[in-house]
């Protein structure tokens, strides 16, 4: 069992925990993730770390309220316990010390994948700027504690209640037509987000390469299931093992799209159930 | 005077098509009569030939005389001295090509039910037993142990016996390897496979679940937290794939995730647990070992009308346990053999259909079996909803790419001293489906047990 030793409701949709998981605070690197079940008979979910702290044995993650195992872990408060909480797994990101000036792209709550990753460029010397996208200004996840390392945080909302107006594409495009030189951009949201983030930084006039980080359905995070395999390079891979981040200009994102709609109607009959049970209790 | 029927005294078991549509065990197991008029069919041969094809050594004619004479604690300490999980080898097994291929009275007639008897034995014991009272010195060395596998619980329990402190390391949230996640419930219930764990347990051996040794610990990590020795029976669990076009489309799935989602995750309970698990009205299993097996009577089970087994060799050539094939046979699974699958076909990204190539048999290849050739122009397509790709598997990557100095096959499995199990990495034992490729229960139990027996001998010294 693992403890909750802190909660934190970051908006209505969003909760950071952080989790008393030994092994895990020990070897993790940014980019890698880590498998929960709230509950003896849960599922397996996966979740990115999103910092963590090796003295105190701990853990982050944060996570948005989807569904079914989502719904019951955000009922969880400090000084309760998950069932499971296995990693770190997955690929460390690879970012690379030549690196000068990195641009990160996050779409809700991608923010959390992102943060790690920025902030172990920031350590290393390379200059980062990040674009934050939401529906509104609420869903505008973590930008205090990017603004503390960062030279730039640009904010994108839909509705424009924070920062600009717009997608993050249209913020990423301004900022390529000005001339700003990145060597590298990394990109995490809703697959519909990277998908565009890498349409745009592929075209020959930007020609950015660009890191992603894929989130297909997982079990075991492995390797053991093959559940979790994407396109890339017109290749087979298992995200859990080979990724989860890849070259974008080489993954199949309408791939990975159709796939996560897989278990859409299980899913679904589940959330209903847990829906009606609360309702009686 | 032994009994001379010449068949098996009958295995008492649920109606096909009754079974078909749960997952309760499939056999429901001899009474106490049955047992001991089967074993009265032995006739405790001199040079006990079945014995030789028991790759772990149980004294077969020794402990069904004792069934035979109604003394089944006997019975159980018998085998028990040879093999640690007999309630699970009697199940799964695939005795007629081990010790009850070798039986005298399987030359005219059936062999004696060896398996059976094992179960049954094991069966009683569980229900009637006492725990024994355990009085072990310990030695104050430490073995780490890595899979919960019957390769690695088997190692562990006979080190434990030795004194040895031992702790086995899983990757999963439960233990048991294959008997956990991968064998189904109506052949193997998971009740069963938690008592003969508990039997390890009890012998003062830990248990950490959720530790992946190659990311949450490597091998160097663990000793140098003091660890003297490391056994390596992490299995074969990454699928293998066919590489045809359509494998990823929605509906595809390895007999891995298939059968994890099922087994290890209950989606056998539908409706009451969280983990999904969905199964067209029509599904095509892929490969005729036991894993293709328990995939399409599980896909049965789970209420799909019509399951195939689509296998490019014939009839000979099918590597399942007999037993698995009859009953596979009896609850419908619909057997299409010599037909190689070259393409899913798909629409809008879900499966519709696969196609296969008739095959016709040709000269033997190198494995000796008779290879499969495609028949031009016999191109078909099976309409169905769901594939399951249940072709092998092969050792998962992680510990040899994170361990220097462990040397490993072309393929990906460890390279060791078959006498030992000891790898090219000093101190580092390894064995069961790791070294060999996916292969049998009471081979991984027998690996794990020469590497307890080889480790003790090269600790003792130091
Ligand atoms: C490597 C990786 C890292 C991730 N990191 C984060 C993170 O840091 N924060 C966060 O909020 N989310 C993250 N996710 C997504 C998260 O795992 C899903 O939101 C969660 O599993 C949904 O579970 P549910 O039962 O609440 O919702 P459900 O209603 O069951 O599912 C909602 C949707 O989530 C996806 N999903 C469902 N089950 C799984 C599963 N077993 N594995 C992956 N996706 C699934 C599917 O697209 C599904 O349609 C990550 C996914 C991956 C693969
Ligand atoms: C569906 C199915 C049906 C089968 N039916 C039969 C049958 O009827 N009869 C028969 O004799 N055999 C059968 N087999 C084969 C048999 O189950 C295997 O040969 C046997 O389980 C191998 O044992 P093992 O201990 O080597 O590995 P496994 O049982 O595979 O156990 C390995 C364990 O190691 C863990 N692990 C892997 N990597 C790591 C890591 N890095 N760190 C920590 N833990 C790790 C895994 O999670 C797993 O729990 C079947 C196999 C399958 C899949
Ligand atoms: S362990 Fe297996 S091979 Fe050996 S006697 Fe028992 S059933 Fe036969
Ligand atoms: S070979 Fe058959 S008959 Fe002979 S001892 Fe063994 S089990 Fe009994
Ligand atoms: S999650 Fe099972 S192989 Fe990746
Ligand atoms: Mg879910």
């Amino acid at each position: 069992m693992y403890k909750i030793v802190k909660k934190e409701v970051l908006n209505s949709v969003v909760v950071m925990m952080e989790i008393e998981a030994p092994y895990v605070a020990a070897r993790c690197e940014a980019g890698q993730f880590v498998i929960v079940r709230v509950d003896e008979d849960g599922e397996r979910i996966p979740l990115t770390i999103a910092d963590f702290d090796r003295e105190r044995n701990t853990v982050e993650i944060i996570f948005q309220v989807v569904g079914y195992s989502t719904t019951l872990m955000a009922k969880l408060n400090e000084g309760d316990y998950l069932q499971d909480f296995v990693g770190p797994l997955g690929q460390p990101a690879p970012l690379n010390k030549e690196w000068k000036r990195v641009i990160g792209v996050a779409g809700g709550v991608g923010a959390a994948p992102l943060y790690p990753q920025a902030k172990k460029l920031a350590e290393q010397g390379t200059k980062v700027d990040v674009i934050i996208g939401g529906r509104t200004a609420e869903l505008v996840l973590l930008k205090e504690k990017f603004e503390k390392f960062c030279d730039n945080v640009y904010i994108m909302t839909d509705d424009g209640s924070l920062g600009e107006q717009g997608v993050v594409t249209k913020k990423l495009q301004e900022l390529l037509d000005a001339g700003v030189k990145y060597d590298h951009a990394i990109a995490i949201g809703p697959l519909i987000m990277m998908k565009f983030v890498v349409a745009l930084t592929k075209k020959p006039e930007y020609n950015l390469p660009t890191a992603v980080s894929l989130n297909p359905i997982m079990i075991d995070g492995t390797g053991m299931c093959g559940g979790c395999r994407v396109t890339v390079g017109g290749e087979t891979k298992f995200a859990c093992v080979d990724g989860p981040d890849f070259d974008g200009f080489e993954v199949d994102f309408d791939q990975c799209m159709k796939r996560q709609t897989f278990f859409k109607e299980e899913e679904h009959e589940c959330m209903m159930k847990l829906q009606a049970d609360q309702m009686q209790n | 005077m032994p009994n001379m029927s010449p068949t098996k005294v009958p295995m008492p078991q649920q109606d096909p098509n009754v079974r078909n549509k749960n997952f309760e065990e499939v056999a429901t197991g001899y009474t106490a009569e049955m047992a001991m008029e089967e074993a009265t069919r032995c006739i405790n041969c001199k040079n006990r030939p079945c014995m030789t094809g028991c790759p772990v050594n149980v004294p077969i004619p020794g402990f069904i005389e004792q069934v035979a004479a109604g003394n089944f604690e006997k019975a159980y300490e018998i085998i028990t001295s040879e093999n640690a999980l007999p309630a699970i080898c009697g199940r799964v097994c695939p005795q007629e090509n081990q010790c009850e291929g070798k039986c005298i009275r399987g030359i005219k007639g059936e062999s004696v039910s060896i398996g059976r008897l094992e179960r049954f034995v094991a069966d009683y014991h569980m229900a009637h037993g006492a725990k024994a009272e355990l009085n072990i010195e310990k030695n104050g060395k430490r073995v780490a142990v890595v899979g919960s596998g019957p390769a690695g619980i088997t190692c562990a329990g006979e080190l434990a016996k030795k004194g040895y402190d031992v702790t086995i390391f899983e990757a999963l949230h439960k233990a048991g390897g294959v008997l956990s996640y991968g064998i189904p419930e109506f052949r193997l219930p998971k009740s069963l496979v938690a008592k003969e764990l508990e039997n390890i347990t009890d012998l003062g051996v830990d248990l950490e679940t959720n530790v992946v040794i190659g990311r949450s610990l490597t091998v160097d990590d663990l000793f140098a937290r003091g660890f003297d020795a490391v056994f390596l029976g992490t299995g074969a669990g990454l699928p293998n794939f066919l590489r045809i076009p359509g494998e990823n489309l929605l509906g595809v799935y390895s007999a891995n995730e298939f059968l994890t989602r099922v087994n290890l995750m209950k989606g056998y309970k539908k409706g009451e647990v969280p983990t999904p698990v969905k199964v067209g009205k029509r599904v095509a299993v892929v490969g005729a070992g036991n894993v293709a097996m328990d995939a399409a009577r599980t896909a049965k089970r789970l209420g799909a009308e019509e399951v195939y087994i689509v296998y490019r060799r014939g009839a000979e050539e099918v590597p399942a346990r007999k037993e698995e094939v009859e009953h596979a046979k009896e609850e419908g699974v619909i057997f299409k053999l010599l037909n190689n699958p070259v393409e899913i076909h798909g629409e809008d990204g879900w499966v519709t259909g696969i196609e296969v190539v008739a095959q016709e048999l040709g000269e033997p290849d190198a494995s000796g079996r008779r290879r499969p050739q495609p028949i031009e122009g016999s191109n078909t397509v099976i309409p169905v909803e769901t594939v399951v790709i249940a072709i092998g598997q092969s050792p998962n990557p992680l510990i040899r790419q994170t361990t220097e100095g462990l040397e490993t096959q072309k393929w990906g499995g460890i390279i060791v001293n078959e006498e030992t199990g000891e790898s090219t990495r000093e101190h580092v034992y390894a064995g069961g489906d790791v070294v060999t490729g996916a292969a049998t229960v009471i081979l991984a139990m027998g690996a794990g047990k020469k590497a307890a027996k080889a480790i003790d001998e090269s600790l003792k010294e130091m």
